[in-house]
């Protein structure tokens, strides 16, 4: 599913943390499209915006990087979309370089890396509202001295400067002037002897100008990974000499070893030249950088609380439980808004439409299928927002800092911990987060683990659960039973987790040495439209997503459940037995036996593959159709009442609760993770290594405790 | 000495990194390099990463890395 580009378009480019997306955000407003997870390897946004003359163009967010050589997931992407552009056709119009204006020198390396491209560069001065006044940016100089179409003072936050950058960007547009001047930085002839046989091989095989090629010919000896960018582009239809790629590897190594000789640190001499260059050029400026490092930020007042040796933990351990404590009791007003919701709309399709197939279907089917799911999303918006709030302030990058010493240990990575705190809302926003960590080692193994973390999908079933079958007693005089429940259940996913990286950190090899090179950004009041956004968009990827599987399911499920009927006479308890669905449910009976589970839940567990949640839709489908009488059946009610017709005794009791509440935490079943794993680690061993090792952990564990507690004495 | 060994609060300048450290591409892309004056900040809880100020802005690296950054007070 590419998303194709228009004949104008423009690409935003930035550092991390440089208010990029709110430029994005603030030029496209409502009109843009973020591509989603099946099939897509890199989440694309792409929004339409328009000059005051009301011509339009199309806009491309890429994501944050610090340079054109890749080292990150991110990184990669940006690199091989440059390439694609230089090499490739349709390439952008203008590229606009967003740039922090309180931390210049630093941003513009990667603006100088983008006017060797030979395509025109607008430089967005971001963030101007916080600059000082007494620093005065000359940008007719610098536009001079840089090579670029224009820089434009702007604050995406405060609004300030966007009609200028958008007449800046349509003059550049219209004027077509692409700059070619000089590669800017000096490079001795020895170094220039070095790099030509490079240079000469990528201008044979590659469409680019003389500029470019120097500057790729630079980055090629700075680091391995750019020689296999070149790999992929090959594998994405670039056509060269065949000899090409054995060629590149020679003449690099040969470069290599000759810089050496000569004692020049080849891994930094891109960018050591290049800062040494742009340094020389802000100082004539009078853009001094690095003059208040003794001074005391904001953000390092803040940090004396928040990231202090002990408060700093403490702080983080109370806003967890801050979060959770909100997403358990604020939302279930609006969770109970929109049961209730789902009842009257059956009740008015019973009353508008006439008896017969349809309405069982639309009513037992759909209505009472899709109402079960919609529940949950109060859940997810409200997580996404203390998600994005937490990111979006900086505080995000503080908790990676702190945990990093503990995540270290166990085989992950400070950065993990922000995927698998996501990974308590749904596993696929986590594992795709998991793009900033730098190493690959370490970035698998959270993917891996990550779906152990109990999803907000799971959260349906322990909610059916507890609160059909866990008394609402108090444990130890003020602990509610119900809630402790939950909470055992959380933690067991998570201190699986732990444990298992630890495990699977001894066992799978280092690609390349793990790093931790992190920036702490200030804090910054979060920009409450781009948060908003953030919730919106997550929040119609889980609906129209989850909505279309979860809506077919229904209705292939209400079929099996209501088909074959035996005549018109037999409705009632028993049809549902003989039908697809409970056929089904009964041949696989036996192996789900020992751990407590009847035949309606077993179709419950293979429609729950689809998605987790789809289980309560299930039940309740299977319900409904059994009781095929008016209005809709509460499901807990409907569970707590069902007797076994042998023995008289209840089906479900509070240890089969248990027990699938705690294969609900190990098992994996959401194909939508098992589609994006397959995306993000490029193979299929590693979500069929997933499916394996959790399922055979989540029947095991869901044994030990059926058994275990009829060994106890307990149901 | 390297920037592991500096104090909490101390400003020095970067001399160079010692042997093949794989980080220092990355380091010298976001302009920590040999010249370069940056504070040391502070230590994470648990003895965790160190913090410091470079430029304009403020990093964090892991304590086994900072050894392998040669700097002079």
């Amino acid at each position: 599913m590419k998303k194709k580009l228009g004949q104008h378009w423009v690409a935003l480019v930035g550092n991390p943390n440089c208010g990029k997306t709110a430029i994005f955000n603030l030029l496209t407003g409502l009109s843009q499209k973020v591509s989603n997870y099946p099939g897509v390897t890199v989440e694309k946004k792409i929004g339409k915006a328009h000059f005051a003359d009301g011509d339009q163009f199309d806009l491309l967010d890429l994501p944050g990087t610090y340079s054109l050589t890749p080292e990150s997931m991110d990184e990669r992407i940006v690199t091989e979309q440059v390439l694609n552009w230089i090499h490739g056709d349709n390439p952008p119009s203008v590229i606009v370089s967003v740039v922090d204006a309180t931390n210049l020198s630093r941003n513009l390396y990667l603006s100088t890396q983008l006017t060797d491209l030979g395509i025109p560069i607008v430089i967005a001065l971001n963030m101007m509202d916080l600059v000082k006044n007494d620093l005065k940016i000359d940008t007719k100089k610098l536009v001079q001295k840089l090579g670029v179409e224009a820089i434009i003072p702007m604050s995406a936050i405060k609004r300030w400067g966007q009609d200028e950058l958008l007449n800046a960007i349509q003059s550049s547009v219209k004027t077509k002037n692409i700059v070619n001047g000089e590669f800017p930085v000096f490079l001795k002839d020895d170094y220039v002897n070095i790099l030509q046989p490079l240079k000469d091989l990528l201008l044979a095989n590659f469409a680019c100008n003389d500029r470019f090629a120097t500057a790729q010919s630079l980055r090629l000896i700075t680091r391995n990974s750019t020689v296999d960018i070149y790999e992929l582009l090959i594998e994405n239809g670039f056509h060269v000499d065949g000899s090409f790629m054995n060629d590149l590897k020679e003449i690099r190594q040969k470069a290599v070893e000759n810089f050496e000789e000569m004692g020049v640190k080849h891994r930094i001499l891109e960018a050591t030249l290049r800062y040494k260059w742009l340094d020389s050029v802000l100082s004539d400026a009078k853009l001094l950088v690095g003059t208040n490092l003794s001074e005391e930020s904001f953000s390092e007042k803040v940090d004396k609380v928040l990231t202090h040796s002990w408060s700093g933990p403490f702080i983080f351990i109370i806003i967890l439980y801050f979060i959770f404590q909100s997403i358990f009791t604020w939302v279930s007003a609006p969770m109970e808004w929109i049961n209730s919701g789902v009842g009257w709309m059956g009740i008015q399709v019973l009353n508008i439409m006439p008896p017969g197939m349809l309405r069982d279907l639309i009513v037992e089917g759909i209505i009472a299928g899709v109402g079960a799911i919609l529940v949950f999303l109060p859940q997810i918006l409200m997580l996404m927002f203390f998600m994005t709030v937490l990111e979006d302030s900086g505080y995000m990058a503080r908790v990676a800092f702190m945990m990093d010493r503990f995540m270290s240990k166990i085989g992950l990575h400070g950065r993990s911990v922000l995927p698998l705190m996501s990974g308590y809302a749904c596993a696929i926003p986590g594992i795709m987060s998991t793009r900033t960590i730098d190493s690959w080692k370490e970035r698998l193994i959270t993917i891996l683990v990550l779906p152990l973390m109990s999803c907000s999908a799971r959260l349906p079933v322990y909610t059916l659960m507890i609160g059909a079958f866990i008394p609402a007693t108090t444990v130890f005089g003020f602990l509610k039973l119900q809630g402790l429940i939950l909470v055992v259940m959380y933690f067991l996913g998570t201190a699986t987790a732990f444990i298992l990286a630890k495990i699977f950190s001894m066992f799978i090899k280092a690609k390349g040495k793990s790093s931790f090179v992190m920036e702490l950004p200030p804090y910054r009041t979060p920009l409450w439209r781009s948060v908003y956004r953030n919730v919106y968009n997550r929040g119609k990827i889980f609906v129209v997503n989850a909505g279309k599987i979860i809506m077919s399911i229904s209705i292939i499920l209400w079929f099996l459940a209501s088909f074959p009927s035996e005549g018109e006479a037999s409705i009632g308890k028993n049809s549902i037995q003989h039908s697809y669905a409970g056929k089904i449910g009964h041949a696989i009976e036996p192996i789900i036996k020992p751990l407590g589970f009847d035949w309606k839940l077993g179709i419950g567990l293979i429609t729950s593959f689809a998605a987790r949640e789809v289980l309560v839709s299930t039940m309740a489908t299977i319900y409904n159709v059994e009781s095929d009488g008016d209005g809709i059946v509460e499901l807990k009610d409907a569970m707590q009442n069902d007797i076994d017709p042998e023995t008289g005794q209840p089906i479900y009791t509070p240890l089969v609760a248990l027990s699938l509440m705690v294969f609900f935490v190990f098992a994996a079943q959401c194909m939508a993770t098992f589609a994006i794993v397959r995306n993000e680690t490029n193979s299929w061993k590693w979500p069929l290594f997933m499916i394996v090792y959790m399922n055979s952990l989540a029947y095991g564990a869901s044994l030990l405790v059926y058994q275990g507690g009829k060994i106890l004495g307990f149901g | 000495m390297t920037l592991y060994d500096l104090k909490d609060g101390k400003i020095a300048t970067i001399q160079s990194f010692s042997g093949e450290m794989e980080l220092q591409s990355r380091l010298v892309e976001m302009g920590i390099m040999p010249g370069i004056q940056i504070r040391r900040i502070k230590t994470a809880p648990m003895n965790g990463p160190i913090e410091i100020k470079v430029r304009d802005y403020h990093v964090s690296l892991r304590q086994e890395d900072a050894h392998y950054i040669l700097i002079s007070e």
